[in-house]
Formats: structure tokens, C-alpha cells, sequence
């Protein structure tokens, strides 16, 4: 599904420029879940954006499904997000004038799903992750563990190829934490998606199928899970 | 979703979306208010003109009369006894030669023009009173010296009212050009063509009002004495004639046969003025040719005050407003976008396009333009009521001897060579500023709209979690 090849990623130019991906050479396949490990500002979010056609890189190929991602225009990546990827943030980044069933019904908006099928469409994946009772509640009135739930139901209703989370349990108490976790193995299992979750968290790491360290923007280790 | 999601975002910044849509009202509600007071002045300057010197009236063709002195004198007894005197005379009015009323078919043949009539305007002016007494010493007196009788000559102070009125001879044959088409018929008739030899007149309804007279009774005017037909209203205080009198027989009262000082015009559309201005100037290289706009510029008083502040200051001040409201605004949904760089970043994330997401910023500034531009309206028109309410009588002082003929003088004590018309000021707001008022407002809202869209429109996905990283 994904190969990328001597990938690098700067920010910023001369002296005062930070090089966050240096040379990554990476392969993920479809229906994988991985977990991406390592201490923070060492480049996991850089190519958790990276994968998701949230950013383009400085050097080197990220390829998905055969498409050169740095290569494709800015209409296309947005397609892409809108049909193959869900994202799951640590801060949830929910719209918060929106109930939680209007911030599940915001993914759907860009593949022209209307009216009630939308708002169908919103309850069933509210309903999978156990949230029908607080659908009309606006982010505000939920807890975090309810934010993030409508926020793993906003990336699950499109019916995502890939689910990109970047540390889904960082702003979790631990209880919410081993929640969370156990929703995403069980969405990873029963929709069969491609899983793809930046982490400090054992728990989760230790949950996923393939387990990968990242520091000073290089792949250091990457472990089959029992390896 | 668009829809919803505006109102809730509106709803959740309600102190700043209040301060954008005053904002903005305050800056159209003073383009309109400003624009209001703007027709109101114009559509005041519209009947100060039209009132001297007709509706139907788009051109008056006059020529400037050599220097000397104004045809007609009294001529007052030369006896030294007391006497009473009560005599009129007819003067054309001073500055203004007369010509052959053969003018006016001439120019109703040019190009442009629809129609044309002769007028004369002259100026009655009227003494009534005693002359002063000188009393000769006696015969016995007078003998013991020169000296001693010049010394003995008792004089006896007379008293003498001098009154001015205004007479308009009209072309009976058409009056629907020319100063009586301003006036409306409060009694009595209008002229007709068989009227053109009659004694007949039509009054003014003050003046007729200050002389005691109605429809039926008889004016004397140097002699002759003319029956009233009708009596008129002015469209404003102060315009019109007094006395409006046949053509022939004002001529004959003034001693001028065949011959008239003004030309009323009637353009064949507003559009053909300036052509039949220039055929006109072309056919009488001589004649002061004066439309209404070269008469607006003439116009001064209180009037042309206020349309000087409603043109020059009132729309600086709007602009100064608009823009200074549109800036604000524009700087309040910077911050706003600014302040909702993961927000928008995430729905970046999620697939919505660019152009989706600047049509949502769009959308929120546009429904405050369109919020501002409601309260805007209502101030407008609130200010305009005020205005109307509180603004004084604007006064007109059209100059006769700029090359505007028109009836000279003004009752007892007027000046003849000027004309000073008190008009009220109606600020309106029309259907046509609500609309320019609600396009400025979404003009507003759009400029910010897109200032707002545009920072949106550059941000990029990775905000959204940059931001947390």
C-alpha cells in the first residue's frame, strides 16, 4: 500500500532550517497495523502527514497505491482525504459549534453525501462506537473519551482505506485510554483498514501488528509484534 | 451543513459579529442618511428651478441688455403743491434686453427642441401717497427781499409707498412651457388662446391674498384694468410671478410691442438639452442660453450650502466610514481565521476543498454584510427623518442678471434684480439607495469575506496537527 523511499522533510531554509525526516525507507501494507514509537519532535507527526497527503515531502517518493503522493496536485491529495483517509488527532480537533453527529456528518460533506442518507450514514458510525446517546451534544458537553470516539466516527464513516492516528490516547485518562484502544483494534479488525497510529503509549504500541521506532527522523527499528 | 454551521459560528462569535455588522451599519447608514439629504437637496434644487421657470421648461434663451438704465420712468408733477399721487409703471426687467418674438419660432425649429415659447418679465412698480408741501410765503412777505422768502418756504414732509410686484406675460397659446406650467390653478381658470387680446389676469394666491382679491374682480395696472380669471399657487413660497398677464398686453403695458426677453425651451428629451443648447447658441451667437444644470450653478442661499455639504463633505464622511467599517471588518475576520487555524486545517484534513472552506468564511462575512446593511438601512432612514424634521427651510437665490430670466422681484421691498424661494428639505431614501445600500453591505462583507478566505484559503491541512505536535 505504501513504499516510501529515502524520504527527507525540512522545514524552513539555511542555518535555521530543521530537518525532521532524514532518509526514511519504508514499506506498509494493506491491512496493516502499525505503530510508530519515539520521543517527541523526532518526526512521527511529520510522517504521519506525510502519509496522509497532508504535506509533501522535501525529498525521495512516498508512494500510495502506485501514486507518487508528492507528485499528485492539491485537488487530488484532497480527494484522496476524502475518500481513502481518516485521521484521528490527540486534541480530537472537533468543530466545536457542531454536535458530535454534525462533526461525523463533516466528513461526508466533501463526497457529496446529503440529507438524511448523510445523517444515516453519521448515526451508524456514532452507534459503532457507542455514542448514539450523545449525538446532539456539542463537543463542549462530552468528555474526552466521547470527543475522541466522534472523532474515530468522523474517520470511520467515509469508509477510509487508511486510518492515520496521531497519539489517539495523548490527552486520555487511563481508563478512556484502554477504551480507545480497544475501539481502533476492533474497528481495525471488522473494517479490515489500514492502521496507522503515531504513539508514546506502550498500550497502544503493544497492540499494534508491526511496531516501528523513529528518531532523529530515521527508521531505527521496525518490529513484527512478538518480535 | 453550510447553512448551519454559519449560524452556529455567527452564534459563537456574537460579540465580534455585533461589532462588524454596527460597524458596517454605522458606515451605510451615513451613505444613506448622506445620500437621503443628497436627493432631498437635489430634488429641492429640482423644484426651485422647475418653480422659475416651469416644469415643462429645460432651456431659457436670454440676452444680456447693453448698460443704462431700465425702460419706463415715472413722471411725477411738477407742481410744488401738495398732491396725491397713486401711479404704476411697467419696467422690463434691468440687464435683460428685449427682441423679436420672432425668435421663439425660430428656435422651436432647431434640432433638439420640442417646443418654445415667448415670455416677457417686467417689474410694476407701484407709488401711492402724498408728495411733500411747499408753501409759498405771502405776496407782502416776499416783497421785502430774495433772502428773506427763500428762508420763508414752509415745506410739509408727504409720505409716498413705493411697492414692487412681479408680471409674467405668458403665450396663451401654450402654457404648458414657461412660468405659469410651475404653478398650480387654486381658483378660477388658466389662459387660453382666445385670451390672447383680453384684459384678463391670473394671480398669485399670496399676493391676490395681500390685495383682497378673487376670481372675478378687477386689477388695475397703469391704467388698464384687467379681470381676474384665475389664481394660482406656487410650487414653493416665493417662486412665480404675482401677476401673470397675456403676451400683447404685457408688451403693450410695457411699451414694447412684438418684442419679449425670454425664450422658454422644451428639449425634445432630457438627453437632447445639451444638443439644443449648442443649435440655440449656434443660431443666436447673442442670447444667454441657460439649462438647468447651468442655473443649479447659479443657485445660492442655504440651498447650494447644503448641497455643497451633502456632495462634498456628507460623501467624504460616508466614504471615510464605509471604508473605515469594511477595514474593521476585514481586520476582525483575519483575527477570526487566525484563531481557527486547527478548525479549518481539520476540515482541510478531512477532504473539504479550499474552495469549500473560504465559501464558509465567505458566507459568515456576507450574512453580517447583510445584517449591517439592514441596520444601516434603518439608521439611514432614521437619520433622514431627522434630517426632514430638523432641518431648517433652505433658501434659493437665483441671480436674474446670470443669464437666468425670470420673474423679477418679489412683493413690496423685494430685490428686482434677484429672486430668494424658501424650499423644505425631504430627505429620501428611495428604492434604488436600499438597493445600492444592501450591494455596498455584501460589497462589504464579500471584501472581508475574501480577505478571510484567502488567509483560510492558504492555510494548509498539516495546521491542524502542527498545532498539537
Amino acid at each position: 500500500m505504501y513504499e516510501l523511499n529515502d524520504v527527507t522533510k525540512r522545514y524552513g531554509n539555511g542555518r535555521g532550517s530543521v530537518e525532521a525526516l532524514a532518509g526514511v525507507d519504508l514499506t506498509v501494507g494493506d491491512g496493516e497495523f502499525v505503530a510508530i514509537q519515539g520521543p517527541t519532535g523526532q518526526g512521527k507527526s511529520t510522517l504521519l502527514q506525510l502519509l496522509g497527503g497532508m504535506d509533501r515531502q522535501t525529498s525521495g517518493t512516498v508512494t500510495y497505491d502506485g501514486r507518487e503522493l508528492g507528485a499528485l496536485s492539491e485537488g487530488e491529495l484532497t480527494r484522496l482525504r476524502a475518500h481513502e483517509f481518516g485521521f484521528v488527532f490527540q486534541t480530537f480537533n472537533l468543530i466545536p459549534t457542531l454536535s458530535s453527529l454534525e462533526n461525523v456528518e463533516t466528513a461526508l460533506v466533501p463526497l457529496g453525501v446529503h440529507g438524511s442518507e448523510r445523517r444515516r450514514r453519521a448515526e451508524e458510525a456514532l452507534a459503532e462506537v457507542g455514542l448514539t446517546q450523545r449525538a446532539a451534544h456539542l463537543p463542549g458537553e462530552l468528555s474526552g473519551g466521547e470527543q475522541q470516539r466522534t472523532a474515530i466516527a468522523r474517520a470511520l464513516v467515509k469508509g477510509p482505506r487508511v486510518v492515520l492516528a496521531d497519539e489517539p490516547t495523548g490527552n486520555l485518562g487511563q481508563e478512556t485510554r484502554d477504551e480507545i484502544v480497544g475501539l481502533l483494534e476492533k474497528l481495525w479488525t471488522t473494517h479490515g483498514v489500514t492502521l496507522i497510529v503515531v504513539t508514546h503509549d506502550d498500550l497502544v504500541a503493544t497492540r499494534a501488528a508491526r511496531r516501528m521506532r523513529l528518531e532523529a527522523g530515521r527508521v531505527l527499528e521496525d518490529l513484527p509484534m512478538g518480535a | 451543513m453550510f447553512f448551519r454551521y454559519l449560524s452556529r459560528e455567527l452564534r459563537r462569535r456574537s460579540k465580534q459579529a455585533l461589532v462588524v455588522s454596527l460597524g458596517l451599519a454605522v458606515g451605510i447608514g451615513l451613505v444613506v442618511a448622506v445620500s437621503a439629504m443628497a436627493t432631498g437637496v437635489q430634488r429641492a434644487q429640482g423644484t426651485v428651478l422647475h418653480s422659475l421657470y416651469g416644469v415643462g421648461t429645460d432651456i431659457t434663451v436670454t440676452r444680456a441688455a447693453p448698460e443704462g438704465p431700465a425702460r419706463g420712468r415715472f413722471q411725477v408733477g411738477a407742481g410744488n403743491d401738495r398732491q396725491r399721487i397713486s401711479r404704476d409703471r411697467v419696467l422690463t426687467s434691468p440687464g435683460q434686453a428685449s427682441f423679436d418674438a420672432s425668435e421663439a419660432d425660430t428656435i422651436a425649429k432647431l434640432d433638439g427642441v420640442s417646443g418654445a415659447v415667448g415670455g416677457l418679465d417686467l417689474s410694476l412698480i407701484h407709488l401711492n401717497g402724498k408728495l411733500p408741501r411747499f408753501t409759498l410765503p405771502s405776496q407782502g412777505a416776499a416783497s421785502s427781499g430774495a433772502s428773506t422768502a427763500q428762508s420763508s418756504v414752509a415745506v410739509t414732509p408727504g409720505q409716498i409707498n413705493v411697492s414692487t410686484s412681479s408680471v409674467s406675460g405668458i403665450d396663451t397659446s401654450n402654457v404648458s412651457i414657461g412660468p405659469l406650467s410651475a404653478t398650480e390653478l387654486a381658483h378660477g381658470r388658466t389662459f387660453t388662446v382666445s385670451d390672447a387680446k383680453r384684459d384678463v389676469a391670473i394671480l398669485d394666491a399670496q399676493f391676490a391674498n395681500q390685495k383682497g382679491l378673487a376670481v372675478g374682480d378687477s386689477i388695475t395696472i397703469d391704467g388698464t384694468s384687467f379681470t381676474v380669471v384665475g389664481i394660482t399657487s406656487p410650487p414653493v413660497q416665493g417662486a412665480g410671478s404675482d401677476i401673470y398677464l397675456p403676451l400683447a398686453k404685457a408688451q403693450a403695458l410695457a411699451g414694447v410691442k412684438g418684442r419679449i426677453n425670454t425664450v422658454y425651451v422644451k428639449a425634445t428629451s432630457s438627453e437632447s438639452i445639451a444638443t439644443a443648447k449648442r443649435a440655440i447658441m449656434q443660431a443666436d451667437p447673442k442670447a444667454t442660453v441657460s439649462t438647468s444644470s447651468d442655473l443649479a450653478k447659479q443657485v445660492t442661499g442655504s440651498l447650494s450650502s447644503a448641497s455643497n455639504l451633502a456632495t462634498k463633505l456628507g460623501t467624504w464622511l460616508s466614504i471615510a466610514a464605509l471604508v473605515t467599517a469594511i477595514a474593521l471588518a476585514t481586520l476582525l475576520t483575519l483575527a477570526a481565521v487566525g484563531r481557527r487555524v486547527r478548525e479549518i486545517g481539520t476540515l482541510k484534513a478531512i477532504g473539504w476543498r479550499t474552495r469549500r472552506v473560504v465559501g464558509q468564511v465567505m458566507g459568515e462575512t456576507l450574512v453580517l454584510g447583510l445584517i449591517g446593511g439592514a441596520l444601516g438601512i434603518g439608521l439611514g432612514i432614521a437619520g433622514a427623518w431627522v434630517v426632514t424634521k430638523v432641518a431648517p427651510s433652505l433658501e434659493a437665490t437665483v441671480s436674474s442678471a446670470g443669464g437666468f430670466v425670470g420673474p423679477s422681484g418679489s412683493g413690496p421691498g423685494g430685490n428686482p434684480f434677484s429672486r430668494t424661494i424658501a424650499v423644505a428639505l425631504h430627505a429620501s431614501v428611495t428604492p434604488a439607495l436600499v438597493v445600492t445600500a444592501v450591494g455596498l453591505s455584501l460589497a462589504g462583507g464579500a471584501i472581508a469575506g475574501l480577505f478571510g478566505g484567502w488567509r483560510a484559503a492558504r492555510m494548509r491541512p498539516a495546521d491542524a496537527i502542527r498545532q498539537v505536535v
